[in-house]
């Protein structure tokens, strides 16, 4: 923050001592140019961009901890007899890594409060990141300049994701064990070389000796490594694009209203770091997370029921619990040429993980086109603006949600005391048919509020004053907004269907037509935003409230 | 929604685009006046916001002394107990909690309160300038230009030719990750050596069982003969020797044929390594008697030789072949017939080579 503080220092001379300091280092090494960049850089300030923050601050918390963890941990898999302070297991065979797992937990002050703290920050890294990525996608700030940004993080996704599941089965206890487990019995479903890449990762056959190791050197180094790089990615093109703001007064596509970097936004973002430091903290002091100790060192014959992995890991779990092997006699898994093809396993593994990230990583593109909209945006949509897209996002996130419930499905059975067979029934007919609800719900619910954002910009908010006029009549007084809560309702653009154009050759293409089909599914359900002219009109009458008989008197 | 008649292709008139409805759209107000607030106004509310700021930071203070007082002050020792353990925890999270709240919440209600609320607008620029644009196109159409690399195509194929071979090396230094899988899923610990059959013993303190102690309805977690004793590799081996011993009525055993003498008096032993990804099918349902896997709750029924009969999995459990040997105890009369846990590519060649 010090150098938020010297961004006066273009005044010949600097007033404050920091700001003698900073010019001390300026005429030695330079930067007054980047100081002066970005010393009142503007931010937009909105609670939504906090999980941004929260990824990266909880990712810093990971890599401190992380650091603090591998001073006492040993990747080690050669066995060892127990001899912690832990008494359940005195003497028990282990491997060492599960042992020095143990001693950071007993043997180690503090070293349980730090296992709390980087896993709970692992759980919240990732979850953050997610939301972080809901939020862009709903409200479109994935569009043109920053899809190449939105790839990114959906890189981020994936790294945080393998950063934590590499990290979970470092302990090498019963329940991470058999995390390892399940994946062996995943990539030997792979065709023609599933069996060498499980001979390859393990160093032979299942479980082995080699890969806590592995794992390790993954966990520490490569991703973390990766994830570093690609945050500095990101981070470099929001300082290039920068950031995007929500609708409202004074607000539009040329400008960006906000707080100076220095020294409000600096001091908001960086008072926030701390306070998702101790967030973390309290979390760590007061919820067990992960405790090894009851699970016991991993043994491929005993497991317990319950078992769960990690939330971010539940949907691809979830999936293969959702998959029947067999439907009415017909085996998913067959022989083909003298080899096995166990789709049972392969296609719920690959097909809904594959579809959402494909999705995800082609979706500004798939806008884009759909749109023919090339121009610059830096004002979000509100979500309720762009029903299609909030329908669409809403639908792959029920998708996801309904594996990730499969994950719990023997718990969802034993909680609330119905047959785990209906349970997976059930969600397998949501798996299919919860999107679909989830789209036609969700658009009718943004149509719904933008056809009430209309009424209050056009009649006044409600306010709960009911008169009785001279003839009798109980009317409620509507108080007309002022311009700028208004403009908040009304200042958005609605798309409309852009019908197929003829290319160069006066032709129009197949390619266009589609394209077409799919602009009027997209924009064909719309509600424009109310209109000066309407206002005036409509004084007291609700029958022009709807939207299109305004809009259509308007354009003829 | 009265207006889908906008969608038509015919219609191309009511198409909105950039600027053609300007004239009807409510014009931007610009920015709402900035509000004061209190501590702007109020130099009492000020100094009353400096001090909620300077206390806060206090309490940091006190967060980092209980961090230190919980770290020097209590002694773990050699048999430290769960509950001073779980104290120290709660108390090195309210230290640190205090701590970085303190400050955290410190900096903002002073960043809030104290600090310039007047927002800013900025001017956005061009993420280049078009001038730029046209410099950077043409500085890459002439280096490409004096390459040559258009004019020359055999230089670019045999380059592209190199390139595309060079990373083989990088892939094929990983050849040692590990060994050739050959049959080596194939096999268990079960096979007889040297002609002596392995007894089936108990998990995990390895004494053998007579047939006589399985009575009808208890299930035994079966390991083989000699597993505890192997020093290399014992885990692997468990995990794929592992044995679910149980014993029903014989009448409610349906074996097929060439499948009658694989068990005992209505004691049968099927592999507990199932058959989906792998985990152990470790509950055993007595009156049902299906199996089910914790994991992802495929469900195995035992009456109809472990056919899968709900979940994931796709083939039966393989079942153990077991006998009594002169002193009484189970003996598996051969390795399993095929192999045992998740599908694999070449699984199948294996079952056949294992039964030829």
């Amino acid at each position: 923050m010090s150098a938020a503080s010297t961004a006066e220092a273009p005044a010949y001379v600097a007033n404050t001592k920091v700001g003698r300091f900073t010019d001390f280092v300026d005429e030695r090494v330079g930067g007054s140019g980047i100081l002066r960049e970005f010393g009142r850089k503007v931010f937009p300030d909105h609670w939504s961009f906090m999980f941004g923050e929260v990824a990266l601050y909880s990712f810093v918390i990971l890599l401190m901890s992380g650091t603090f963890l591998t001073f006492f941990f040993d990747p080690s898999m050669a066995e060892t007899h127990y001899a912690g302070s832990y008494t359940p297991l005195k003497n028990v065979e282990m491997s060492v890594a599960y042992s020095s797992s143990l001693d950071i937990s007993f043997d180690v002050r503090g070293g349980l409060f730090m296992r709390q703290v980087h896993h709970w920050a692992a759980l919240l890294f990732v979850a953050s990141v997610a939301v972080h990525m809901l939020r862009v996608f709903f409200t479109g700030a994935f569009r043109k300049p920053r899809e190449m940004n939105w790839v990114v993080g959906g890189v981020l996704l994936i790294l945080a994701m393998a950063a934590g599941f590499t990290g979970y089965s470092l302990p090498d206890d019963l329940l991470s064990g058999n995390g390892l487990r399940i994946i062996d019995g995943v990539i030997k479903s792979i065709p023609v070389i599933g069996t060498y890449i499980s001979f390859f990762l393990f160093g032979g056959e299942f479980p082995g000796t080699v890969i806590i190791s592995r794992l390790y050197t993954l966990h520490i180094l490569l991703v973390p490594a990766l994830i570093l790089l690609m945050i500095v990615v990101h981070l470099f093109m929001v300082v290039v694009h920068k950031h995007t703001q929500y609708p409202g007064p004074g607000r539009n596509d040329r400008n960006v209203v906000g707080y100076p970097l220095g020294p409000v936004y600096a001091a908001k973002a960086g008072g926030f770091f701390f306070i998702v430091f101790g967030v973390i903290a309290l979390m760590a002091g007061f919820f067990t997370i992960n405790p090894i100790w009851n699970y016991g060192p991993y043994d491929p014959s005993p497991v317990s029921a319950g078992t769960q992995p990690d939330w971010y890991i539940g949907w691809v779990d979830g999936a293969l619990r959702l998959m029947p092997g067999v439907i009415s006699g017909f085996h998913f898994e067959y022989i083909i040429f003298g080899h096995v093809l166990t789709l049972n396993v392969l296609l719920p593994a690959l097909v809904p993980a594959g579809l959402v990230f494909t999705v995800l990583f082609t979706y500004p593109w798939i806008e884009r086109w759909i749109t023919k909209d090339n121009r610059e945006h830096h004002v979000l949509d509100r979500p309720r603006n762009a029903p299609t897209r909030t329908a669409i996002g809403m639908a792959g996130f029920t998708f996801y949600c309904v594996m990730w419930a499969a994950a719990s499905s023997d718990l969802i059975a034993t909680h609330f005391h119905v047959a785990l067979n209906d349970v997976t029934y059930w969600l397998r007919a949501l798996f299919f048919i919860g999107p679909v609800i989830a789209f036609v719900v969700t658009k009718r619910v943004a149509l719904a509020l933008q056809r009430k954002d209309r009424e209050i910009a056009l009649h006044g908010r409600e306010t709960g004053r009911i008169v009785r006029l001279p003839h009798g009549e109980f009317i409620e007084v509507h108080a007309p907004l002022d311009e700028y809560k208004r403009y908040k309702l009304v200042g958005f653009e609605s798309l409309a269907p852009l019908p197929a154009q003829p290319n160069e050759h006066g032709v129009v293409t197949r390619k266009e037509n589609r394209r077409a089909k799919l602009s009027r599914w997209f924009f064909e359900d719309r509600v424009a935003p109310a209109t000066p002219a309407e206002l005036e009109a409509g004084h007291g009458h609700h029958e022009a409230v709807e939207a299109g008989e305004g809009q259509k008197t308007l354009s003829h | 929604m009265g207006n889908h008649s906008d969608g038509s292709p015919n219609h191309s008139g009511t198409v909105a685009t950039a600027g053609q409805h300007e004239v009807e759209k409510f014009q931007d107000p610009g920015l709402p006046p900035h509000r004061l607030r209190l501590a702007d106004t109020d130099p009492k509310a000020a100094k009353r916001a400096e001090r909620q700021v300077a206390a806060l930071f206090a309490t940091s203070v006190v967060g980092t002394v209980i961090f230190l007082v919980a770290y020097f002050a209590i002694d773990l020792g050699d048999d430290s107990s769960i509950a001073t353990i779980r104290l120290q925890n709660a108390l090195l999270g309210i230290g640190t909690a205090f701590a970085m709240l303190g400050i955290g919440t410190g900096i903002v209600h002073w960043a809030k309160a104290l600090m310039p609320d007047h927002e800013v607008s900025e001017e956005r620029h061009a993420i280049r300038t078009e001038d730029d644009r046209q410099a950077a196109v043409r500085i890459v159409d002439d280096i490409v230009e004096e390459t040559g690399i258009k004019r020359r195509p055999l230089i670019r194929n045999t380059l592209l030719g190199a390139v595309a071979l060079a990373p083989l090396p990088a892939l094929a230094v990983f050849g040692d990750l590990g060994p050739r899988p050959d049959d080596k899923l194939a096999h268990t610990m079960w096979a007889p050596t040297d002609g002596k059959l392995k007894r089936l013993t108990r998990d995990p303190d390895g004494t053998p069982i007579k047939a006589s102690d399985v009575t009808i309805g208890s299930a035994f977690h079966v390991i083989p003969e000699g597993l505890n004793e192997l020093h290399e590799g014992k885990l692997n081996e468990k995990a794929k020797a592992v044995v679910l011993l149980m014993r029903l009525d014989p009448a409610s055993l349906n074996p097929s044929a060439g499948r009658e003498t694989w068990g005992y008096n209505g004691i049968v032993a099927y592999s507990k390594i199932c058959t989906h990804v792998g985990c152990p099918v470790a509950l055993y349902e007595q009156q049902t008697h299906h199996l089910l896997c914790p994991c992802h709750q495929s469900t195995f029924d035992l009456t109809q030789e472990c056919k899968v009969i709900f979940g994931p999995a796709s083939r039966p459990l393989p079942q153990l072949p077991i006998a009594v040997d002169d002193e009484g105890y189970l003996v598996a009369t051969s390795d399993f017939k095929e192999p045992v846990g998740p599908s694999y590519w070449e699984r199948d060649e294996h079952e056949r080579s294992i039964n030829s």
